[in-house]
């Protein structure tokens, strides 16, 4: 029951498992209908799918409900039913429990500054994050440093689902040691239906599989949790096995194999990953897309009060990587050697009759395809407007906007599959930690941008260098104790002291005091500041208000000037 | 500033947005407060009170942001009505 390779003397190809697999593809294949039925869906328009806001926001049209099942699918991703479990399994609370607190503090700064951003992009037709940061700052640089980060940090995100869709596929026995091409074919299927959906239907085929998706989820989660601790005789075994196998120590390094419940040692890492997490998640370019789809101010701050469903779910999801220690699961990849990720499936498919770990599978599996087709459209949508449009083809019309995000849209999700297929599953990992990291230092400017115009353009540009450069610095130094590998994790000492923290906190605190410096000092050496298209009253607006476009009909001589300028 | 900056709502009323700052705040900074529940006593049904107590926050952080939900939003129809209305009279004369 270690972490480590345990090298098997028989071949280690499974065997295949039937009526899960039947399962499982049946439900693929009906989320695939729906995949492109969606394209009519809410389609009342004669104008068909011919914006961004039609193909790439869903019409800007989604309610409470649908807002519910796609942010809950868009952001408990496959990738997080995989992983959190199995960092449970592997090493405890401090790198897999903490998803709970996170996914708590989430909410409120979701409440806080998701419906400025609502208001602001309603008004002035903002469909990415990056359209937001160059209407308040009128900076070419500081655009496209957003939308960059937001495309790489996202392109790794969607190749870790691919890894959620592996770890269901091996479970099931899809997959040889000896042939890799047969082992990625049902991969590369799924995606290429998964493509062509997405590329027909845009931000809706999502929605609609969202909805699929979740009930699913849930369906599992409820039934594993209610029955898993019964026959396993109670929590208190489940609890007891996972305390003993975290606190044995482990040969390799000297040190407990795990963390139970986190000493004073970890508390700040504990915390300041919750936090910092929380941070981020909004500053994805997939929660944003999530998030300006929905119809009017409100709908997002409701469903941060209905979201944390979600959290709950999670939290239980995350104890059953414990019931896996208690049931002895061994997860065991292809190659013989024992790969975590592969704890939840294999729990299921150990403890129930086959028809309903085939549904559980199916769940992770679509799970999967929901994100990955929500941030494959949010990082073509950052490349059509903050790259091709701003920088390209200034006078881009809508309908040509529209077709160049879908083609980029094959392009990311084709990129994401070669870089599963062609690359180590670990290099998914370390960018996707990366990721997160880089996407916090987007925060300064797009948070106090929702607030105020007092950080310089240029002062959050040099802020936002420093945070990366930090934060990729810090992330190479650490090292497996294991492997000795670097990218080892994303927990650093604060430089100068022994406090262990999430280095994208620290490197968020850097650039934050950069941009905060600096801006003291370009204003004080009079550096121009850049031209903001939006005012105040914009910051409010709802559904019900006019936006930009119709006020400057309005008022044809209107030049829109900062409000503080 | 050749454009007028018509408001979309009217003056706030603080009450409403500090009670739902504190509950916001609260509810943030509680669950990241570590020391408090980094301990195994007392259990739940078997659960150490490290894991249960932070499972019982989601549904307190939920009922929190749905209060302040409710709070916002009642202010915000408030000040949204008083600047509507007189533009819509405005309009009339």
């Amino acid at each position: 029951m270690s972490g480590f390779t345990v090298p098997l003397a028989t071949t280690p190809d499974r065997p295949v498992n039937g009526v899960a697999l039947a399962v499982v593809v049946v439900l693929f294949v009906l989320v695939a209908v729906l995949g492109f039925f969606a394209a009519r869906w809410r389609a009342g328009k004669e104008t068909g799918l011919h914006s961004l806001d039609e193909w790439g926001l869903g019409g800007r049209g989604f309610g409470t409900w649908v807002t519910w099942f796609l942010l809950g699918g868009d952001l408990y991703t496959a990738y997080t039913f995989v992983a959190v479990p199995a960092a449970m399994w592997a090493t405890g609370a401090v790198s897999g429990f903490f998803a709970v607190p996170y996914t708590i503090v989430l909410y409120p700064i979701v409440f806080l500054l998701m419906s400025r951003l609502w208001s602001v992009s309603h008004r002035h037709g903002f469909v990415t994050p990056a359209d937001f940061v160059g209407g308040r700052y009128g900076s070419r640089a500081l655009t496209v440093a957003v939308a960059l980060t937001g495309i790489v940090a996202t392109m790794p995100y969607i190749a870790l689902q691919l890894v959620g869709i592996k770890a269901v596929l091996t479970v099931l026995g899809l997959g040889s040691a000896q042939n890799a091409l047969l082992t990625d074919l049902p991969l590369i299927i799924a995606f290429v239906v998964l493509a062509a959906y997405t590329y027909t239907s845009g931000l809706r085929a999502p929605a609609l599989i969202a909805v699929v998706k979740d009930l699913l989820i849930y369906l599992a989660v409820i039934v594993a949790v209610v029955y898993l601790p019964i026959k396993f005789g109670g929590w208190d075994n489940i609890f007891g096995a996972a305390q003993t196998k975290l606190d044995a120590v482990s040969p390799a390094t000297g040190k407990p194999a795990g963390v139970f419940i986190p000493g004073a040692a970890s508390y700040s890492a504990y915390w300041t990953l919750a936090l910092g997490s929380a941070m981020a998640l909004f500053m994805y370019p997939h929660s944003v897309t999530g998030v300006l789809a929905t119809k009017s101010r409100n709908t997002i701050r409701k469903n941060a009060a209905v979201l944390p469903l979600y959290s709950l779910m999670l939290g239980f999801l995350a104890l059953l990587g414990y019931a896996a220690i208690y049931a002895g699961t061994k997860p065991i990849d292809l190659n013989g050697a024992v790969n975590p990720q592969l704890v939840v499936p294999q729990l299921f498919l150990d403890n129930f009759p086959a028809w309903f770990a085939g549904i559980a599978l199916a769940a992770i599996a679509i799970g999967a395809l929901v994100p990955a087709a929500i941030m494959s459209i949010a990082a073509a949508n950052l490349f059509t407007r903050n790259i091709y449009r701003d920088l390209i083809r200034p006078d881009a019309s809508p309908r040509q906007e529209a077709k160049v995000s879908k083609i980029a849209s094959l392009v990311v999700k084709f990129g994401a599959l070669i870089f599963v297929i062609a690359m180590d599953q670990s290099a998914a990992i370390n960018m996707q930690l990366l990721g997160g990291i880089w996407i916090l230092q987007t925060f300064p400017a797009i948070v106090a941008g929702l607030y105020t115009r007092w950080f310089h353009r240029w002062a959050l540009f040099a802020g936002w260098v420093a945070g990366i450069i930090y934060g990729t610095v810090a992330a190479y130094n650490v090292v497996n104790p294991v492997t000795k590998a670097n990218f080892g994790g994303s927990i650093a000492a604060i430089p100068g002291t022994n406090v262990q923290v999430y280095i994208a906190v620290v490197a968020f605190a850097i650039n934050l005091i950069v941009a905060a410096i600096l801006s003291l000092v370009f204003r004080a050496m009079k550096l121009p500041d850049g031209k903001d298209i939006t005012r105040n009253s914009d910051y409010g607006a709802d559904e019900n208000d006019p936006k930009v476009a119709q006020l400057q009909r309005e008022y044809p001589l209107g030049e829109s000037g900062g409000s503080r300028l | 500033m050749s454009t007028p900056d018509l408001p979309t709502r009217g003056p706030a009323r603080p009450g409403p947005y500090i009670v739902a700052g504190v509950l916001l705040a609260i509810a943030i900074l509680v669950p990241l407060f570590v020391p408090a529940y980094s301990i195994d006593q007392p259990r739940f049904a078997g659960m150490p009170f490290f894991y249960w107590y932070q499972m019982l926050w989601v549904p307190i952080t939920a009922g929190m942001v749905g209060i302040s939900y409710r709070l916002v939003t009642k202010e915000d129809r408030r000040r949204r009505e008083a600047v509507r209305g007189a533009r819509t009279e405005g309009v009339e004369q």
